[in-house]
C-alpha cells in the first residue's frame, strides 16, 4: 500500500488574517445575518402597497392607522415571545389559554381595590408561572410539546371558565385612572392626527428587550443552540432542560401582559374567551416573520413586521374595499407567498 | 509541572463493566507529555469505553487515574475537564446554524454581569485560537456559518474549542472518519500544529495509516485489555503495525519482541 498520507509542511507563517475576503460587500454580508427580517419587512410593505393602491386616499390618511396602532401591540408582543419557543425547537399552543387566565387574574385582582399596576405586575408574575408549570409538564413529563401544549390549553381555559362561571369581570369604574392611562392612553403625534397609544410604545421596547436577550444574551444565545442541536448543546454543558422551562417561562410572562392589554383596550372588562382569537394569528405571524419551522434560528424584528401585516390584513382589506370574507383568503395567500419567498433567504444549513 | 516525555496522564488498572460485560478489564495506559498517542483497536476492542473514560464520562468500576502526578477521584466530565483533558467526539458537537464563534463560547459564553455577551472579547479569543492551530482561511472568518464548513474544517472549530480552557491534554475521538484526503491533511495540520504549542494530543481511528503517520507512539487494545505498545521507531512502517494487528485478531497474541527494549 502506497496511500500514505503526507502531513503538509505546517511552518507555513501562521500569521495570515483570518479572513481576507474582500469582495464579500458590507450589503451582503447584512443581508445574509438579516434576510430573513429584511423578507418579513418587504411582506409588509407589499401587502400595505396592494392594499393601499385600492383606495390611495383612505391609506394616505394618517388618523386611519390609530385604530391598528390600538390593536397591533398585544400580537407584537406575543409573537416576538413565541420566537424563542419556535427557535428553540418546542411549540406553544397554550399561550391563548395564559391570555385569558392572565386577564381574569388582573380583574380579580383590580377587583380587590388593588391598584392596577401593582395588579399587572402581580399578574405577569403568576403568567410567568404558568409558564412554568406548562414548561414543566413539557420537559419532565417528556411530551412533545404540540401534544402537551394543546391539551394544557384546554386544560387551562376550561378551568378559568369553570372559576368564571361563564361570565364576564367588570370594572368600569378603574377606567381613566392612573395605572389605566399608563397602558391605554394615547399621545398625539403632532398635528399629524396620528394618535400613539402607550401600549404600543411598550409594545416597542418589550420588541427592543427581546432583540437584546435573544442575540446578545446568554439565553437567547443558548435558546439557539439548544434549538440548532440539542446533543451538542448537552455535550458542551449547557443544561438543555432548563433553557427549555425557560422559553416556556418567558412566553407565559409575555402572554399575561398580552392578557393584561387586552382587558385595558376593552375598557376594563374581561371575556372568558379573551386571548382565544390570537393562536393562530400569532403563530402565523411568527412563521410569516421569518422565523423557520425546524428550530435553532430565527429572528425577532421579523416576528414584529410579522405581527405588522398579519394585523393589517383584515383591517386592510376592508379599507381596500374588498368584502370581509376576503379577510381569510388573503391570510392564506400572503402566508403561503412569504413561505416561498423565505426559502430564498436561506435554507436549512446542516 | 511536569517534564516534556514524562506521563502526564496516568490510567491504572482501569476496570469498566456494563452489566456482565467487561468491556475494559484492567488497562494501565501512560500518556506522556508533548506526545502524538495513537490508541489503535478493532471495533469493539474498548477504544471507546477507554475514551470516554478519559474523558470523564465514564467513572471506572475499578482502577485509578493520575492527572500530573495527582490522583483525581471522583472522575466526572468536569473533573477531566478541570485537570486539563478537552475531548472532541466523534460527532464534534457543533451547531450548524451557528457562526464559528459561537460554536467556540458554546455552553461557556464570555458574559458581563448582566449575561450580555462580550462580542468584540469573544471573535477576538476566536481568532487567537484559530491562528493557534493554524486553522486560518481567505474563505471563513469566526463569523461564518459552521454548517458551510467542510468535514476537516468543521474538526478544526471543534478542537479550536478544546484549546479554549488552555487544556494540556486533547483527546481526538475518530477526526478523521468519513473525510476525504484533502480534509484529512488539514486535521492533521491542526493537530501538528497543536502539538508545536506543547500540548499532548490523544489520536484514537480505525484506519492505522491516518494514525500512524500522525502519532509518535501507538498503544494498542484488543478485548479490552492492553495488547501492545511502543514509539513509533519500534516499528518498520504502517503495514508492520497491521501485520501485528492482523495477528492480534487471529491468535489472540502478537509478536512483540522487538517492543521489549523500547517501553
Amino acid at each position: 500500500m502506497t496511500d500514505q498520507i503526507v502531513i503538509p509542511d505546517t511552518s507555513a507563517p501562521k500569521t495570515v488574517p483570518v479572513d481576507e475576503r474582500g469582495e464579500q460587500s458590507r450589503w451582503l454580508l447584512f443581508y445574509r445575518r438579516n434576510g430573513r427580517a429584511l423578507n418579513a419587512f418587504l411582506t409588509f410593505m407589499l401587502v400595505w402597497a396592494f392594499f393601499a393602491s385600492n383606495n390611495p386616499t383612505l391609506f394616505l390618511i394618517p388618523g386611519y392607522y390609530n385604530a391598528f396602532l390600538f390593536s397591533v401591540p398585544a400580537t407584537i408582543i406575543i409573537t416576538t415571545a413565541l420566537v424563542f419557543v419556535i427557535v428553540s425547537g418546542e411549540l406553544d399552543l397554550a399561550f391563548p389559554s395564559v391570555m385569558g387566565a392572565s386577564g381574569g387574574m388582573f380583574m380579580s385582582l383590580v377587583l380587590l381595590d388593588i391598584p392596577i399596576l401593582p395588579a399587572a405586575a402581580i399578574t405577569m408574575a403568576g403568567g410567568a408561572l404558568i409558564g412554568l408549570l406548562i414548561g414543566a409538564v413539557v420537559v419532565y413529563g417528556k411530551i412533545s410539546s404540540l401534544v402537551a401544549t394543546l391539551g394544557l390549553n384546554f386544560f387551562i381555559v376550561g378551568l378559568v371558565n369553570l372559576i368564571a362561571q361563564g361570565r364576564n369581570i367588570e370594572s368600569r369604574e378603574s377606567v381613566g385612572t392612573l395605572g389605566y392611562r399608563f397602558f391605554t392612553g394615547r399621545w398625539a403625534l403632532g398635528d399629524t392626527g396620528i394618535l400613539i397609544p402607550n401600549h404600543f410604545i411598550i409594545a416597542l421596547i418589550w420588541v427592543a428587550f427581546c432583540y437584546v436577550l435573544f442575540t446578545y444574551h446568554r439565553f437567547g444565545r443558548r435558546v439557539q443552540l439548544v434549538g440548532d442541536n440539542p446533543d451538542s448543546a448537552r455535550q458542551m454543558g449547557i443544561n438543555i432542560d432548563r433553557i427549555r422551562v425557560g422559553v416556556f417561562v418567558f412566553s407565559g410572562l409575555a402572554a399575561a401582559l398580552c392578557g393584561v392589554i387586552l382587558v385595558q383596550t376593552a375598557n376594563m372588562v374581561w371575556f372568558p374567551t379573551s386571548g382565544k382569537a390570537y393562536l393562530l394569528i400569532a403563530l402565523a405571524a411568527v412563521f410569516v416573520g421569518g422565523t423557520p419551522t425546524w428550530g435553532g434560528v430565527g429572528t425577532i424584528f421579523g416576528a414584529f413586521f410579522g405581527a405588522l401585516t398579519i394585523t393589517l390584513i383584515p383591517s386592510g382589506a376592508v379599507g381596500a374595499g374588498f368584502a370581509g370574507f376576503w379577510t381569510d383568503f388573503m391570510f392564506g395567500m400572503v402566508i403561503i407567498l412569504t413561505m416561498i419567498a423565505h426559502r430564498f433567504s436561506g435554507a436549512r444549513v446542516r | 509541572m511536569v517534564a516534556a516525555g514524562e506521563p502526564i496522564v496516568e490510567m491504572r488498572n482501569i476496570v469498566k463493566r456494563f452489566g456482565s460485560v467487561e468491556a475494559l478489564s484492567g488497562v494501565s495506559m501512560k500518556v506522556r507529555k508533548g506526545e502524538v498517542l495513537g490508541l489503535l483497536g478493532d471495533n469493539g476492542a474498548g477504544k471507546s469505553t477507554l475514551v470516554k473514560t478519559l474523558a470523564g464520562v465514564h467513572d471506572p468500576d475499578e482502577g485509578e487515574i493520575f492527572v500530573k502526578g495527582q490522583l483525581v477521584s471522583p472522575w466526572t466530565p468536569l473533573a477531566a475537564r478541570n485537570a486539563g483533558i478537552e475531548t472532541v467526539f466523534q460527532d464534534r458537537a457543533l451547531a450548524p446554524q451557528h457562526s464559528i464563534v459561537t460554536n467556540i463560547f458554546m455552553g461557556r459564553e464570555i458574559t458581563n454581569t448582566f449575561g450580555l455577551i462580550r462580542v468584540q472579547r469573544q471573535v477576538a479569543e476566536a481568532n487567537r485560537l484559530m491562528r493557534e492551530i493554524g486553522f486560518t482561511s481567505k474563505v471563513f472568518n469566526p463569523d461564518s456559518t459552521v454548517g458551510h464548513l467542510s468535514g476537516g474544517e468543521r474538526q478544526g472549530v471543534a478542537i479550536a474549542r478544546a484549546l479554549y480552557n488552555n487544556a494540556d491534554v486533547i483527546v481526538l475521538d475518530e477526526p478523521t472518519t468519513s473525510l476525504s484526503l484533502t480534509e484529512t491533511q488539514k486535521v492533521f495540520r491542526f493537530v501538528e500544529a497543536v502539538k508545536e504549542s506543547g500540548r499532548t494530543v490523544v489520536f484514537i481511528g480505525h484506519n492505522i495509516y491516518h494514525v500512524y503517520d500522525i502519532a509518535d507512539r501507538f498503544f494498542v487494545i484488543d478485548r479490552g485489555r492492553e495488547a501492545f505498545e511502543g514509539p513509533k521507531a519500534a516499528f518498520r512502517g504502517a503495514d508492520h503495525l497491521i501485520e501485528m494487528m492482523h495477528q492480534l485478531a487471529e491468535t489472540g497474541s502478537a509478536d512483540v519482541s522487538h517492543l521489549q527494549a523500547t517501553t
